[in-house]
């Protein structure tokens, strides 16, 4: 395998997160390897968001350990996960109303940032700097990147679903990650978007170096551009592996197509029935 | 009209209007960071205004002395109240959560009625009582004074949310909890420090008012017209808090000049009702608010 020699620099091992008697996640251990790109598929409900908002800092788990680039993250506040190096995206779009696009992807860079009220006011100078250093690698770099310069002024609220997303992910770039999380990337997309999103996303590990972390339900976009896949199934792992050979997995193809035999199913319910 | 008249009178009106819109901006900066409707902003309005009574004349304190603890008081009340009563309520539907404030209301009533009794009280005098004039208009000069203070107060908050990072990571909370909390925005310190500075603001104001026209456990009703200026100001605008505060103390102040007592609060709720039908986000306010 071609990433094998990789150090992984996301591992979650035995994760445990329930709510009330529900259980999302049961004994989820998998590791994202260092430059990659992995893809967390499963059927509705298999716990993938819960996992997504466990690693970021939103749950806390009953029991497992997460370990970042080799810390663990156990008791560390989502803001400080942040300031590691852990940016996310939302499935519903999380953007700050009323602010403008630029606004909204310069937030992105609030965990880095040194310069409080104090300094502000101590050290014109350096507040000054960090702002114009921000603005220009937002501009330059982000927002160039994503192509979306003519709409940088625009308030976020009035963009598209698939801007509102790239703007999104613009923000999460902002903040310098070294692991990018997106939530359903391309989810509502219509094939020209999907496309986009997908040359981003490769492009941002090319060019960034950032390995990706991603929930997305497109097959298509997941076999495409992932080198690692870990499948979810009421909140276990049911198979993780290269594209490939998850897609062929037994495991997997039951959990989205239903196991058994239409057969089987009906003589069930005939029991039940009776 | 006598113009000197009008002018005195307009005069009170936006002295007054001034403390409400102090008040305003305390349950704004709630609504705003928190999306909680704050119903017992009024009584903890009241009690600042016990409990710089309770420092200045119960142990003594100089007044100014008793005015920063008085402060300090609501600032601890805010905490307390938003790590007891208010986080733990997270998620909940906001009627919940605005039964809690509303439920808050009534202890803080009864706590003050235990300990001082139901009767109106007045604070030991510490305003200066040098008449002010502008031009030939008389200003009484505790109004004064509390214009002044608010005045003051409402500045600092602006130019703070304006020119820090306080302010960034308070605009980021109110536009979305989640993100802000994702880019590294420390959501649960920004609620903490929106009820600790809006109580502290409320408790002040409440020395103030306390001040002009006496204590009582009642006078947590001036939350009622403090909630009047923050629907018309739009619940989440501070500058919308400062100018409907404004508007409300001088139209009170009108009606009661001219039309007597007893039409203040028919004519305030009026301006409510018709700023309503036209605009029911309030003045400023974010157009996509939900109604209550």
């Amino acid at each position: 395998m071609r990433l094998a020699g990789r150090d992984p620099i996301l591992e979650v091992e035995r994760v445990e997160l329930r709510f009330g008697g529900v259980k999302a996640l049961s004994q989820v251990s998998f590791s994202v390897p260092e430059g990659s790109i992995t893809a967390v598929i499963g059927p509705n409900g298999a716990g993938k968001t819960s996992l997504f908002n466990t690693i970021s800092g939103f749950y806390r788990p009953q029991a497992g350990t997460i370990r970042f680039a080799g810390e663990t993250l156990d008791g560390v506040a989502a803001p400080e996960r942040a300031a590691r190096g852990l940016a996310r995206t939302f499935q519903n779009i999380a953007l700050f109303r009323g602010m403008t696009v630029l606004d909204n992807i310069k937030l992105g860079r609030h965990a880095h940032m040194r310069t409080n009220l104090l300094d502000a006011l101590v050290y014109w100078g350096r507040a000054r700097r960090e702002e114009m250093e921000l603005r220009a690698e937002v501009e330059e770099r982000i927002i160039d990147f994503l192509e979306i310069q003519h709409i940088r002024h625009a308030a976020v609220g009035t963009l598209a679903y698939g801007l509102q997303k790239r703007v999104e992910l613009a923000r999460a770039l902002a903040m310098r990650p070294r692991i990018l999380m997106l939530d359903e990337p391309v989810a509502g997309m219509n094939r020209e978007e999907t496309e986009d999103m997908a040359r981003f996303i490769l492009d941002v590990k090319e060019e960034w170096g950032t390995t990706i972390l991603m929930v997305e339900h497109d097959m298509g976009m997941v076999m495409d551009i992932s080198d690692h896949v870990v499948v979810l199934n009421f909140g276990q792992v049911i198979a993780s592996g290269e594209p490939r050979a998850v897609q062929s997995d037994e495991a997997v193809i039951a959990a989205y197509l239903g196991a058994g035999d239409v057969g089987e199913i009906a003589r069930r319910i005939r029991a039940d029935a009776a | 009209m006598d113009a000197l008249f009008l002018a005195e009178v307009m005069l009170a009106g936006i002295g007054s209007g001034a403390l409400y819109a102090l008040t305003g901006v305390a349950f704004v900066l709630i609504y705003k960071a928190t999306r909680v409707v704050n119903l017992a902003i009024g009584e903890i309005l009241m009690l600042g205004g016990y409990a710089f009574l309770g420092f200045a004349a119960g142990l003594g304190l100089p007044a100014i002395a008793a005015l920063v603890l008085a402060v300090v008081t609501g600032g601890l009340l805010g905490w307390l109240v938003e790590r007891s009563l208010i986080r733990p309520m997270l998620g909940e539907s906001p009627i919940s959560v605005f039964m809690v404030t509303i439920g808050l209301g009534s202890i803080l009533v009864g706590l003050v009625q235990l300990g001082w009794g139901a009767d109106p009280l007045r604070l030991p005098e510490f305003m200066p009582a040098t008449p002010v004039f502008i031009g030939d208009a008389y200003l009484a000069p505790k109004v004064a004074v509390g214009f002044v203070a608010a005045a003051v107060v409402i500045a600092a908050f602006l130019a703070l949310f304006r020119f820090s990072r306080s302010g960034v990571a308070l605009k980021a909370t109110a536009g979305d909890q989640g993100a802000a909390y994702s880019v590294g925005i420390d959501v649960p310190r920004v609620f903490s420090a929106a009820w600790i500075l809006a109580c502290a603001t409320a408790a002040g104001a409440g020395v103030l008012v306390g001040a002009i026209g006496g204590i009582s456990p009642t006078m947590g009703v001036f939350g009622l017209s403090v909630l009047v200026v923050v629907i018309i100001g739009g619940l989440d605008s501070i500058a919308g808090a400062l100018v409907g505060g404004l508007l409300i103390g001088l139209v009170e102040a009108l009606a009661g000049a001219f039309l007597g007592g007893e039409y203040k609060l028919v004519v305030t709720f009026t301006l409510l009702l018709l700023l309503l039908m036209v605009r029911p986000y309030g003045l400023f306010g974010t157009h996509e608010i939900e109604r209550l």
